[in-house]
């Protein structure tokens, strides 16, 4: 909770992040006095938490006015897709805000989602203020992309819902009727009859809306082939309502329509579980996708344009720190360029007029116009996306746990039950009625409700528990695939290292640090912000002006290259130089470092017995020492992306099971090939589309953690396999020889379902032993 | 028995407004922000106020 009226706090009254003052910038004071302003300022005392990240940014660079159509009545609806939305306070801060503008006529904010619909009267161009808005607030907002949109609209998850909510309906009503006939022994024939005849009414029709995504399920498992779990459950499903269907014509003792939809009702929720689960994991990626904005600054046009419209031969303009997303010549003069995401090189590279500049680099100095060469759709990017979907291809697919065990269990317990109906038919010489009972129930009975449970249990909990952790689990078999992972290869710039400069210590004093992190602050140049980011409690300094690609000057105080600052040239590259009036000239030193915790995570990954080696674009004496530092043994140094994946491919064969991790463009076909993968949040969004696992959190060791996790989860999984089968050890006798009422199935069903779900909330323990 | 004549349907047409009350619910995409509504609840004045800055 921040107060809004502690005069010398220590954290910024808007961000909450570390200030000198009131407000750690000027974007946060235009904040505060923009929401003060509106009268909302009751959401500093409602927000749960102040991290510092609703500082605001630069203004967001797309041009939202063709994305607010217009609708039948003539207003227009804009969809953004808002970052930093975390409590409800956040989304009340919004919603009023945009409310308060007297042509919105609405806004509506999704917390799950952080999407943010706006409806308006008035000019497209409105868009762009209204978006503004919300981005002055401190909420870094993106289009609504088709991505966000795929990932959140959720059709699928919709029926879901609507079959369990049908089917756990149903369930209950039958049960109701069911239990009228298991108390009432003293019935009458022609009542229970009818209450036979009820339960049917409301079971079939339930069975049929409630299985039909099981049953669908099942069906697309048998045309390729391969028999999944849904199969046995849906047989099961489907060989009760018949036998019960037979069991009302007859007016038998009982029917096991209960049973049946109990079951569906049961597994839907599972399946539900487990899709909410993922979905949040999902939204969070698409997220982070969204944020990389996608605009470039095309001569000759007012605002920036999407990368995907910008055609050959336009002349475009890079900014300083921002990321070139064509492939592109470089117009004049020189440009420096990090290419670390294309080659992994770590220091920057230069380059003439005329030469080709690679798409993914990110301009380290001043601005510059380059001529584009090819379209987004036939660039290298678009290329290696394509080289992505055929490694995708190729990984194959991956048989669960759970499909490998129905595929024993499930031919098991037909010839269990088929062998039952004809031994009762044939051999006890009971009508093939009165042997259906029997069979169907030893059907049921074995019918892997825990089984089928068993599993997804588990993996809710556990991506549940990672993604609170920062650890976003997006594909299905992943937790699987990570638990049998032997062998981690890991890249070295921006993955092992921050992939971004860091202050080295040197000869500065405190003192010349803030008042150099001062002057920075005016700059989105990656060494200014990697000054500010050494001292965050700078105080803003106005009057401060950049000179494009050479440096910062304020008073007589100047930042920047050694040219700009008067002294001999330093050709070292990754430094500031700072001068001011009667003080000797200070330089700063800056380099990629190691993650604070690599060292710690290339142990944890040791213990856990996987192997560890390094595999990087880089220089071979970089490589090396970042192997030395890290712990490393092994390690290869200049490889391209073809060699990462050639390196990916010799593991396969060797039969290691490989986890690849990786941040760059050039590390995306290994990532794709490999048995596992994982890229950390601020690597490039092909790194991350490649990788089963997103790492939103800093560092390496929650993926260490995650792959613990995943063991441990799979151990769960397979005691939860192992107790349904012993539970089946137990009741199929008791089944086949007939002793079973629907009763005792639904006990049956009931305590092992609520066994295997006890066993599995294990999984999310706030502290599992992953560190012997 | 004669009174299951009367309870069964009515049982069964209470059953059925229920089921018919859960689609609509689902219709009006009340389940998409379970965590929104959940903090929705919480402010008194959760409808956006028409008017100006004061």
């Amino acid at each position: 909770m921040s107060t809004a009226l502690r005069l010398d706090a220590a954290t910024c009254e808007h961000c909450g992040g570390p200030s000198a003052g009131r407000f750690c910038c000027t974007g946060c004071e235009g904040a505060h006095a923009l929401v003060a302003g509106l009268g909302l300022d009751a959401f500093y005392r409602r927000r749960d938490a102040a991290d510092g990240s609703l500082r605001p940014a630069e203004a967001p660079a797309a041009d939202f006015g063709p994305l607010a159509p217009v609708n039948a009545d003539g207003t227009r609806t804009l969809e953004l897709m808002v970052a930093g939305l975390t409590c409800g306070a956040c989304i009340w801060l919004v919603e009023q805000a945009l409310a308060a503008e007297p042509d919105v006529l609405k806004a509506r904010a999704n917390l799950s989602t952080r999407r943010l619909s706006v409806t308006f009267r008035g000019e497209a161009s409105r868009a762009n203020d209204l978006a503004g808005l919300v981005a002055r607030l401190g909420f870094r907002v993106a289009p609504f992309s088709p991505a966000c949109l795929k990932a959140t609209e959720d059709a699928e998850g919709r029926e879901l819902t609507r079959a369990l909510g049908i089917a756990a309906f149903g369930a209950m009503n039958v049960m109701m009727v069911s239990v009228a006939v298991w108390a009432g022994g003293d019935m009458g024939d022609a009542t229970r009859h009818a209450f036979h005849w009820l339960a049917a009414l409301i079971g079939l029709p339930t069975v049929l809306v409630g299985g039909w995504p099981l049953f669908r399920s099942a069906w697309r498992g048998l045309r390729a082939g391969r028999l999944n779990m849904d199969c046995a459950v849906s047989l099961g499903v489907i060989a009760t309502t018949v036998m019960s269907l037979s069991e009302t014509l007859r007016n038998g003792d009982f029917t096991w329509f209960d049973g049946a939809t109990a079951l569906v009702a049961l597994l839907l929720a599972g399946r539900y579980l487990d899709r909410a689960a993922r979905r949040r994991a999902r939204q969070s990626v698409a997220e982070l996708l969204a944020l990389q904005d996608g605009h470039v600054t095309v001569m000759g046009e007012e605002r920036p344009v999407p990368a995907e419209q910008v055609r050959p031969g336009a002349r475009i303009l890079v900014a300083s720190g921002e990321r070139l997303r064509l492939d592109a010549v470089l117009d004049a003069g020189t440009a420096s360029l990090d290419c670390s995401a294309s080659t992994g090189e770590s220091l920057p590279r230069e380059f003439r007029a005329g030469e080709a500049l690679p798409a993914g680099a990110v301009n380290m100095g001043a601005p510059f116009t380059a001529t584009v060469t090819a379209a987004m759709a036939d660039g290298s990017l678009a290329a290696m996306a394509r080289l992505l979907e055929r490694a995708e291809q190729t990984r194959g697919r991956f048989v669960s746990i759970a499909d490998k065990a129905a595929s024993i269990y499930v031919p098991i317990a037909h010839v269990v039950a088929v062998a039952t109906f004809l031994g009762w038919w044939l051999l006890a010489g009971v009508t093939w009625q009165a042997a259906l009972v029997p069979a169907v129930a030893a059907l049921i009975i074995t019918c892997p409700c825990g089984l089928a449970i068993a599993v997804p249990a588990v993996q809710v909990v556990t991506v549940g528990a990672l993604f609170r952790r920062g650890v976003l689990v997006a594909s299905g078999t992943a937790l699987e695939r990570l638990a049998s992972a032997d062998h981690v290869v890991l890249d070295k710039t921006g993955t092992l290292t921050e992939g971004k400069p860091q202050l080295l210590s040197g000869t500065w004093t405190a003192r010349d640090l803030r008042e150099a992190a001062s002057l920075a602050r005016a700059s989105r140049h990656p060494l200014a912000k990697a000054l500010v980011r050494a001292c965050p409690v700078a105080p803003v300094l106005d009057g401060v002006t950049e000179v494009p690609g050479q440096g910062l000057e304020a008073g007589g105080a100047r930042l920047g290259r050694a040219e700009f600052c008067g002294l001999r040239p330093d050709p070292s590259g990754m430094s500031l130089h700072f001068v001011r009036p009667g003080a000797a000239p200070v330089v700063f030193r800056f380099a990629d470092q190691l993650r604070p915790d690599a060292a710690e995570a290339v142990a944890a990954f040791h213990r856990l017995g996987l192997t560890v080696e390094l595999l990087s674009g880089d220089a071979e004496p970089k490589v090396a020492e970042a192997a030395r530092a890290a712990g490393i043994g092994h390690f290869t140094a200049t490889a391209d992306p073809a060699a990462k994946a050639a390196r990916i491919e010799a593991l396969k064969r060797e039969g290691r099971r490989v986890l690849m991790v990786g941040d760059g463009i050039n590390d995306a076909p290994a990532l794709a090939l490999a048995h596992v993968s994982a890229a950390p949040g601020e690597g490039t969004d092909l790194a991350q589309t490649a990788s089963d696992i997103v790492l939103r959190a800093e560092g390496l060791t929650p993926l260490a953690e995650a792959v613990a996790r995943a063991r441990f989860a799979q151990r769960l999984a397979q005691q939860n396999i192992a107790g349904a089968f012993g539970y089946n050890l137990v009741a199929v006798p008791v089944a086949v020889a007939g002793f079973a009422t629907p009763l005792i199935a639904a006990l049956v069903m009931a305590s092992s379902s609520l066994a295997v779900t006890l066993n599995a909330l294990r999984a999310g323990s706030r502290r599992i032993r992953w560190t012997p | 028995m004669d009174t299951l004549i009367w309870l069964i349907p009515l049982a069964l047409v209470m059953g059925a407004l229920g089921l018919l009350f859960f689609l609509w619910t689902l219709r009006s995409r009340q389940y998409d922000d379970l965590e929104g509504a959940a903090s929705r609840i919480l402010f008194d004045d959760d409808r956006p106020k028409k008017g100006h800055a004061r």
